[in-house]
């Protein structure tokens, strides 16, 4: 069995972002860009099925900047077999990244893709359900269990109240919830052996699909700042401010 | 406009997050609801009395039973033939299943809105909520997921809208339920408690987390939350989670106890009316959003606060 994980190149988990004082969005100039942690998830997960014999390659996939391309390594240096940088300096939309995907997959014919439930930098959580419509697949999303068996998967998902088990006919999409697994850190030498890795770089065009954005940013802000309040001495204290402002 | 609202329901009861979903649809125009599942009839007759649905159209079939995305997303498709958008609570079943519908019909989904500003602009939440995007969408139909804790909610009661049967596709062939472990909890649910009391990593242990969180929420009838470094740890189950990926609420009151305050955490609280923190640590980032803080070590001050309120 072949996985595709598609991945993101997102403003790093640590960093807090930064609104443009134009309103033109946040700025990421000289900041630290990272792999999406759903999406770290998503190839641990892949490497885990391969570890366990139950898939044989893993394809990693980004849709972004050239700069991708150091996401795509970390996958690699993760334990992917091979990369495809799907090349553009243009925001693509949830669905536009879908539409290339299902061409992907149409190419690649993997049983599993696996990727991240959402992006932290646009918060949309979209694509994995998006390409699972496409595709005509099940969709299993925010995976907190996954398990593979013969032609169909189980997923466990995080739901509102609680947990939910559904059974997938495979082919299918899974997104990731935090549950899942705890990603591994690459260690020095499959970093370097990660540089010798397959990576082949395409662009938006050869898949002919239509990918013009549907949605016009027309402004960033700040969102409206909370005041920090003040400190109390002590719980009888803290007990009369609760009554004071009808808390209690 | 003719907008379909999607009803957060169990078959049993409608939930009070389909409530802020019909006053965002009011806003666009007329409010048609939707109640997809399988023996739901009691739920139609609830959605029926929500101040400002016009007619709801129940989808009542076994195939419906668990809202299988697989299954609601070409029922809602077709529906959507005779509306103009789609607004569905961003619950984990809004966010399962709009994304699909939007796929469906080629529409690019707006989630998690904080705002109808136009019937094709709406501000919403990026990067955990530290900026917020102002979009206009060019799509003709509207597929969007609606932030519950930003739209009051309609009135529950009042309204006397028709009801109309409408028939699904059926089993997709491709998924099917197996099993679900819903906690079963008298407390509030976290997205509609009026007080929430939430721990985080610094209670060390499950136990510790039931033995000081507890009893200050059975105290004050609060919903229980929890930062993503206890869940992690296994103190408390996932969807006691608060935060960016997590629950997003803003009660009358929320007490973090032990919570440092990361970023992914204040994204899911900040629109809290009152924010209590207690943590040892006087330079936690929470501090810096909270109302009333108090510096103190928590294994005392929280079964004091406990007694005392």
């Amino acid at each position: 069995m072949k996985i595709l994980v598609p991945v993101k190149r997102v403003i790093d988990y640590n960093v807090k972002p930064r609104v443009k004082s134009d309103g033109s969005g946040v700025d990421l100039a000289n900041v630290k860009m990272s792999m999406n942690p759903f999406d770290e998830i998503s190839v641990e997960e892949a490497i885990r099925l391969k570890e366990a014999g139950k898939a044989e390659e893993i394809v990693a996939v980004s849709v972004g900047p050239q700069k991708a391309q150091e996401t795509l390594r970390t996958a690699l240096a993760m334990g992917a077999d091979r990369a495809i940088l799907v090349m553009t300096d243009e925001e693509v939309e949830p669905l536009g990244v879908a539409k290339i995907l299902a061409k992907i997959v149409e190419e690649e014919a993997p049983k599993l893709v696996i990727t991240g439930k959402q992006a932290i930098d646009d918060d949309s959580n979209q694509t994995g359900q998006m390409l699972a419509a496409l595709l005509g697949w099940g969709q299993g999303t925010f995976a907190n269990t996954v398990s593979v068996d013969g032609d169909s998967v189980e997923v466990k998902r995080e739901i509102d109240g609680g947990l939910q088990t559904v059974k997938l006919n495979l082919p299918a999409v899974v997104t990731t919830d935090l549950r899942l697994n705890e990603p591994r850190y690459a260690s020095l030498p499959n970093i370097m052996k990660a540089k010798k890795k397959p990576l082949d770089e395409k662009t938006p065009a050869d898949y002919g699909v239509d990918i013009s954005p549907r949605l016009t940013t027309t402004n960033v802000s700040e969102p409206p700042v909370r005041q920090a309040g003040e400190k109390v001495e002590d719980v009888d204290a803290l007990v009369a401010k609760l009554k004071a402002v009808g808390a209690i | 406009m003719k907008t379909l609202v999607l009803v957060e329901h169990d078959n049993t009861d409608m939930k009070d997050a389909t409530l802020a979903v019909v006053t965002a649809a009011s806003q666009l125009g007329e409010v048609h609801a939707l109640v997809v599942g399988s023996g739901c009839a009691s739920v139609g007759e609830q959605a029926s009395k929500v101040a400002g649905v016009s007619t709801v159209h129940v989808a009542d079939d076994a195939s419906l039973a668990n809202q299988l995305a697989e299954n609601v997303a070409p029922l809602v498709a077709s529906l959507m033939e005779s509306h103009d958008a789609f607004l569905a609570p961003a619950t984990t079943t809004g966010k399962n299943i709009a994304p699909r519908v939007a796929a469906l019909l080629d529409v690019m989904q707006i989630s998690d809105i904080l705002s109808v500003e136009s019937e094709d602009t709406f501000t919403r939440p990026i990067y955990a909520g530290n900026a917020i995007a102002t979009v206009q969408s060019s799509d003709a139909k509207k597929v969007i997921t609606v932030r519950g804790t930003a739209f009051d909610k309609a009135a529950a009661e009042g309204g006397s809208a028709s009801v109309e049967g409408v028939t699904g596709a059926g089993e997709s062939g491709l998924s099917s339920f197996v099993s679900e472990e819903i906690a079963k909890s008298e407390r509030p649910e976290l997205t509609s408690a009026k007080i929430i009391v939430s721990g985080g990593r610094a209670l060390g242990s499950s136990e510790k987390f039931e033995e000081v969180i507890t009893p200050l929420a059975d105290k004050l009838g609060a919903g229980i939350g929890a930062s993503r470094a206890a869940v992690d740890a296994g103190y408390v189950p996932n969807d006691y989670q608060v935060g960016q990926t997590g629950k997003i609420v803003a009660p009358e009151v929320y007490i973090a106890i032990g919570i440092s305050g990361a970023i992914q955490h204040l994204a899911g609280m900040k629109d809290s009316k009152t924010i209590v923190a207690i943590n040892k640590d006087e330079d936690a980032p929470i501090f810096q959003i909270a109302d009333i803080g108090l510096v103190a070590d928590l294994f005392n001050a929280v079964p004091e606060l406990t007694e005392k309120v």
